[in-house]
């Protein structure tokens, strides 16, 4: 089973609640897809033992065939590539890295070349793999970085996937990956609202979903309603406390500052796999 | 020498658009004769790299420098290598912009002057 732990607002609490999932499973892989601003490693401590940088494809050109036709250039609805009488020149941001430029050159002059946008780190916890994926900063395209941290899913083990914040391509992608998203969120206005476009985006995508609301027992009832509303169960509710931010503060995973939450993460497995097995049927 | 004005429309009298890869249009005018004729932009309706694509049409249009409003870094690049001269702050008309450039009132840009996205 794969979990993909997401919320349209920001610091509601996914890293939280997928580090509380992987350390009270215990045996699950913990993978952090966030790759725009990984934060897992922080709460979970875990020892790195490999790295490999993620590339992605772009044109180059052997000056020596090109014919300077812009066909190329014609073709590239990103406009990544120039052409002039005399000279070919691309812009690597603007590259898709489709491939469509070297196809359509009539005279093979286009050939593609490896360029770095990020890279993916390993290691474990004890029996927890841990991946994590990490864009260069100034790099765009999140997600060619979040689809190689995806390849490292395992299929004989449960996987968490820490989600990208947001409803954007992003999150979808590792939404997309997973058999049930379990949606972060916290009782308050931006909370419900950010829900509800993460809750409609996930349900487009047909997978199921369940609730876990953080900092509980403060702001009003309205993610509850919209959840009754929409079928999505909450599958946990996470109350304020100091000592939960505390050990926050100090780095500590929720279940070691509050270890009397881990019996209620445990008990979360057999209700997601539950939910995707319906879906799946 | 030919020269390429970003334009709301076509001919002498369209008013310049300051914008230069989402201008609705280019006109192209010979200094010496002030006969215009129209260059389609076809990147004025994209979301991505408009600059890079408007510069490559004006590249290739035989065009020895463009007067514009404001230009990219990534236009700027393409039109340097293009040996196109910008110059940017024109204003008016298409008219009063080759008469602005033939009068030197225009400055030559040595760099791109607003960031890649452009004036919106």
């Amino acid at each position: 089973m794969k979990v993909a732990v997401a919320s349209g607002k920001g610091g509601t609490g996914k890293t939280t609640v997928a580090t509380s999932l992987a350390l009270s499973w215990g045996d699950a892989a913990l993978l952090d897809c966030d790759v725009e601003g990984p934060n897992a490693h922080l709460l979970l401590h875990p020892e790195i033992a490999a790295s490999y940088e993620v590339t992605v494809p772009v044109p180059r050109v052997r000056e020596e065939l090109c014919a300077h036709c812009g066909e190329c250039a014609g073709f590239c609805r990103y406009h990544s590539l120039a052409v002039l009488s005399r000279q070919w020149m691309v812009f690597d941001e603007l590259c898709h890295s489709c491939g469509g430029c070297s196809l359509v050159c009539p005279t093979k002059a286009i050939f593609e070349f490896p360029r770095r946008i990020g890279r993916v780190i390993e290691g474990r916890r004890a029996e927890i793999p841990f991946v994590q994926g990490i864009l260069d900063e100034g790099e765009a395209q999140a997600i060619p970085v979040i689809r190689a941290v995806l390849r490292r899913a395992s299929d004989d083990r449960d996987v968490i996937l820490d989600s990208p914040p947001g409803a954007s391509c992003s999150m979808l992608a590792v939404a997309e990956a997973s058999d049930v998203v379990l949606l972060v969120t916290e009782p308050t206005p931006f909370g419900l609202h950010d829900l509800e476009a993460a809750a409609t985006a996930v349900s487009e995508l047909g997978r199921p979903m369940a609730a876990v609301i953080n900092r509980a027992d403060w702001g009003d009832s309205r993610v509850r309603r919209f959840c009754a509303a929409k079928g999505i169960p909450v599958a946990l509710e996470i109350p304020h406390l100091r000592k939960a931010a505390e050990g926050y503060a100090r780095a500590q995973p929720l279940v070691e500052s509050v270890p009397g939450l881990r019996d209620d993460f445990v008990a979360l497995r057999d209700q997601l796999r539950a939910l995707a097995r319906e879906a799946a049927a | 020498m030919k020269v390429c004005i970003t334009a709301q429309g076509s001919g002498l009298d369209a008013a310049v658009d300051e914008r230069f890869g989402r201008a609705p249009s280019f006109v192209l005018v010979e200094t010496d004769t002030l006969q215009a004729e129209p260059l389609e932009n076809s990147a004025n309706q994209e979301n991505h790299g408009a600059g890079v694509a408007a510069a490559m049409t004006v590249g290739r249009s035989g065009a020895s420098a463009l007067i514009t409003g404001h230009c990219g870094p990534k236009a700027f690049e393409v039109l340097r290598a293009a040996g196109v001269n910008v110059y940017t702050g024109a204003f008016g008309s298409v008219r009063d912009a080759v008469q602005a450039f033939l009068d030197g009132k225009l400055d030559k840009a040595d760099d791109p002057d607003v960031p890649a996205g452009g004036a919106r």
